[in-house]
């Protein structure tokens, strides 16, 4: 098999006396969803914050496509190829959804340090990010301002963004939260095909769509991973069947 | 340079910082409770102390003057806050800074209009007139007992917070706005009196360094920016970091204009050397400040975690 | 009319009346409005350089005046030299070329502002604001107490700089001079803002984690726009110092860098012409209400307030109403 594109190699981190996150080790291999879950306090955002480089880790590494990215900052990895969208939609409020992916596009191509030509007379990286939009279903509303976007239509252009980025793996933390039925459902669809072209790690409350989705799923519990498997390896797990169900583990 | 003299620049050194710290800490209490950057704090300074000289001149009496310009200060502090402060608490920092830049340009231009363009002239109470003797140097009896007042209310500040049901309030407004409100505490209440407080000691400072220099327009605005150097280096919101800052502040200022002349006439001739020592020794604080910002980006004593 | 389209009107209106004013005072042969329009055209070129930090980047700088007075006094040396014929330090001589002045103090502002940058945007918040203001300040009494240029007494500048094919010393030549310098900057500010910088620029002042999220470095894009602002306020100063033929502490005192936040308010933060409306406002308060009672600094203050309370686009925005980012 392959090397996994990202990996997490006894990730730990401390707040004071709590252990947010507990000598976590995961893999994200090529074309699959890998779906994080646990319950509140987990140390789900703590992950998420450690892999997109928000938080240091006391202890352990994070790599991307066989590099260490454990001491970059968030600007490195994003370039490196983390894509990742924000649990609480977190676009450039006064931009328009068009150039929020323009934005993200420029970022990819690395060319922010440009002071002359006006950047949204380049008709190359308006059609680019037409398409994006087009893809996710927001061509419509290419012109209006994020801050004015329905909390939907915010949810679709934060995976827009993170689709400009053309990352090598998704960090997708929340993307169903608060979509509606028929929202999540065009969602899980898109995320199906779109697992083909990068691999997505999937932190999400929905557990109808985790289960799913994912091809692998992690449970996090008290900042430690306690199983990881397929959807039903975790359905049938002892430890994880306690934890949700309050069942009697056995010893 | 004898040791005696080093002790009297010392001692004013530290009587320097503690009026630094009646500023610094209103000042700082201001931003750890409602979160406002108050330029205007200096204007509540030259307030306290044109009142001070202005009624002490008509009643001839020190003390009478020294609580009207408390009093002054403190209900000047609560107008404003009500008229204008209160809107300024949820905007942005820059908002905050030039709604309060326009606040001193018409508190400056209020005074002059009411008591004229010319500096007032403050004396030293009777009682406090004259030195003491501390073993090797005699000292003034009145900055000693600046000493003595400042270092009894930050006693009394102390107490204040850390002891009276006033003080719990104020310590839960650092930490969760909501949920003293949801507690059924006044909060527009709370924050008038906190800023009338501040408004309270920042006159106090006024009036009683008014005796030691000219009381006129603009006094307030060298004062304000070492009282948000202090804070900056404290920790902005700490009672603490004011107090360790002000005093830091203080001694160094005074010291440094002391010693760095003194220190360069050693190998430069004497008016090179006054020239270098003065330069060095007025950018010493803002050095300090700066220091302290690049190696704790939060001052010594953050406030809030 | 849409609000864009407003804006290019008016803005077209200031820049023309802006040129039109001192023309008209040319022909009226009153001089002293020719002066008062160069300073009001000097003093938006430095809040055009205040607002590539505070309006597009967000940095909310309480020390530009700090390079303000750095170009002033870039001016006020090299003429001090040029006039004595003496050296600058170690054979380098001074001059009376502004075009030079002008380079220098450019390079030397942007210096400055690379080193007070790099050490401040560790910070935020309040402590960028505070830590800005404790350089300016350092400044203000390094130039102070140094005795080498003046000290408090200030530096004067006998013989106006020399620009080619000019005559410096006729106020009308000097206007033009000053216009041009203005218009250049306000092109490069609005080629800045429109370009891939800009835009990056203007998307960290809103959201910066999201920038840092998707690769673009807050860090590096807002020292590089805090190193222009710098460059830009400071060859404003330079000009300032010409104008007055004279450069003192007093250009950098923090009340200065107050002032040049005024302007960019009172005009409009973040847009075009902001320091344009903002600085042609400033001046006219104090020349007109400075006439009428000595307490103009009392409804200058009443003015502000009102403009921070209840009317946050300035006058551009009252007018124009709502900016496009679009």
């Amino acid at each position: 098999m392959a090397d996994p594109v990202l990996e997490l190699r006894g990730l730990t981190r401390r707040f004071g006396a709590l252990t947010a996150t507990d000598d976590v080790s995961l893999t994200l291999r090529r074309g699959e969803i890998h779906a994080l879950i646990g319950p509140n306090g987990a140390g789900k955002s703590t992950l998420m914050g450690l892999i997109s480089g928000k938080i240091a880790p006391d202890a352990g590494e994070v790599w991307l496509g066989g590099q260490n990215i454990t001491r970059l900052s968030v600007a490195r990895r994003a370039q490196l190829g983390l894509g990742r969208s924000f649990q609480v939609s977190s676009l450039i409020p006064e931009y328009s959804a068009l150039r929020n992916v323009m934005l993200a596009l420029q970022a990819r191509q690395g060319h922010s340090y440009r002071f002359l030509r006006p950047v949204m007379r380049d008709q190359p990286l308006r059609a680019e990010a037409r398409a994006i939009l087009a893809r996710v279903g927001l061509d419509a509303r290419a012109s209006v301002e994020a801050a004015f976007l329905s909390h939907g239509e915010r949810r679709l252009l934060e995976i827009a963004v993170a689709l400009a980025l053309a990352p090598r793996c998704f960090l997708l933390d929340e993307p169903m939260a608060g979509l509606g039925s028929e929202g999540t459902a065009r969602l899980v669809g898109f995320l199906r095909r779109l697992k083909q072209e990068a691999p997505i790690l999937l932190v999400e409350h929905d557990m109808d769509a985790v289960f799913r989705l994912a091809d692998r799923i992690s449970v996090l519990v008290y900042g430690r991973v306690i199983a990881t498997g397929t959807g039903p390896e975790i359905r049938a797990n002892a430890q994880v069947r306690a934890v949700y169900l309050g069942e009697e583990a056995p010893t | 340079m004898s040791l005696a003299l080093v002790l009297e620049q010392l001692l004013n050194g530290v009587q320097f910082g503690l009026m630094l710290f009646l500023m610094s800490a209103g000042l700082t209490l201001v931003f750890g409770v409602m979160g406002l950057i108050n330029l205007a704090h200096g204007s509540l300074y030259m307030i306290g102390a044109f009142l001070c000289a202005a009624v002490a001149g008509a009643t001839g009496s020190f003390w009478i003057g020294l609580v009207a310009g408390l009093a002054a200060a403190a209900a000047a502090g609560a107008l404003i806050e009500i008229i204008v402060i209160r809107r300024l608490y949820d905007r942005d920092h820059l908002d905050q800074v030039l709604a309060t830049f326009a606040l001193i340009l018409i508190l400056s231009e209020g005074v002059r209009m009411i008591f004229g363009p010319f500096p007032l002239y403050l004396n030293v109470p009777d009682a406090l007139r004259g030195t003491v003797s501390l073993g090797i140097v005699d000292y003034s009896l009145y900055r000693l007992a600046l000493i003595g007042f400042g270092v009894a209310v930050a006693v009394g500040l102390w107490v204040l917070i850390a002891k009276t049901r006033l003080g719990i309030r104020i310590r839960a407004g650092e930490s969760d706005r909501e949920m003293i409100a949801a507690l059924g505490v006044n909060i527009r209440a709370l924050y008038t009196i906190v800023f009338a407080l501040g408004a309270a000691l920042a006159g106090l400072a006024g009036a009683l360094v008014g005796a030691i220099q000219s009381v006129q327009v603009g006094m307030g605005e060298p004062v304000l920016i070492l009282a948000f150097v202090v804070i900056v280096i404290g920790g902005i919101g700490s009672i603490k970091g004011a107090m360790v800052g002000a005093l830091l502040v203080g001694v160094i200022d005074t010291m440094g204009r002391f010693l760095l002349p003194r220190i360069f006439a050693t190998f430069l001739d004497t008016s090179q050397a006054m020239g270098v020592g003065a330069a060095l020794a007025s950018m010493l604080i803002y050095l300090l400040m700066a220091l302290v910002l690049i190696f704790r980006p939060k001052g010594l004593f953050p406030a809030h975690g | 009319m849409d609000s864009a389209r407003k804006e290019w009107l008016l803005n077209a209106v200031m820049a023309g009346a802006l040129f039109a004013v001192p023309l008209w005072a040319l022909m009226a042969n009153e001089p002293f409005i020719i002066t008062l329009a160069t300073r009001i055209a000097i003093l938006a070129i430095a809040a055009v350089g205040l607002n590539i930090a505070l309006g597009l980047g967000g940095m909310v700088s309480f020390g530009h005046a700090l390079y303000l007075g750095l170009g002033g006094y870039v001016a006020g040396i090299a003429a001090h030299h040029a006039f004595n014929g003496t050296p600058v330090f170690a054979g380098l001589p001074g001059t009376n070329q502004m075009l030079i002045i002008w380079g220098v103090a450019m390079v030397v502002s942007g210096a400055l502002a690379a080193i007070v940058g790099a050490l401040s945007l560790r910070t935020s918040g309040i402590f960028f604001i505070m830590i800005t203001l404790a350089f300016a300040q350092m400044g203000f009494f390094f130039t102070l107490s140094w005795p080498a240029y003046g000290g408090e007494d200030g530096l004067p500048i006998f013989v106006r700089n020399q620009f080619p094919g000019l005559n410096t010393a006729r106020p009308w030549h000097l206007f033009v001079i000053a216009y041009g310098v203005l218009i250049l900057a306000l092109a490069a500010f609005a080629l800045l803002r429109a370009a891939r910088f800009g835009a990056a620029l203007m998307a960290i002042r809103q959201n910066p984690d999201r920038a840092a999220a998707i690769g673009i470095s807050p860090f590096g894009i807002r020292l590089v726009a805090f190193i222009l602002s710098g460059m830009i306020t400071g060859l404003a100063g330079a000009m300032m110092a010409d104008l007055t033929r004279f450069v003192s502490p007093a250009m950098m005192a923090w009340t200065m860098s107050g002032e040049l936040i005024v302007i960019i308010i009172l005009g409009g933060v973040g847009r075009l012409f902001g320091p344009v409306a903002g600085a042609a406002i400033l001046v006219g308060f104090e020349v007109f209400f400075g006439g009428l009672t000595e307490h103009w600094k009392l409804w200058l203050g009443l003015v502000l307030l009102g403009v921070v309370l209840f009317a946050r686009g300035g006058l551009i925005g009252l007018i124009a109403g709502r900016g496009q980012h679009g």
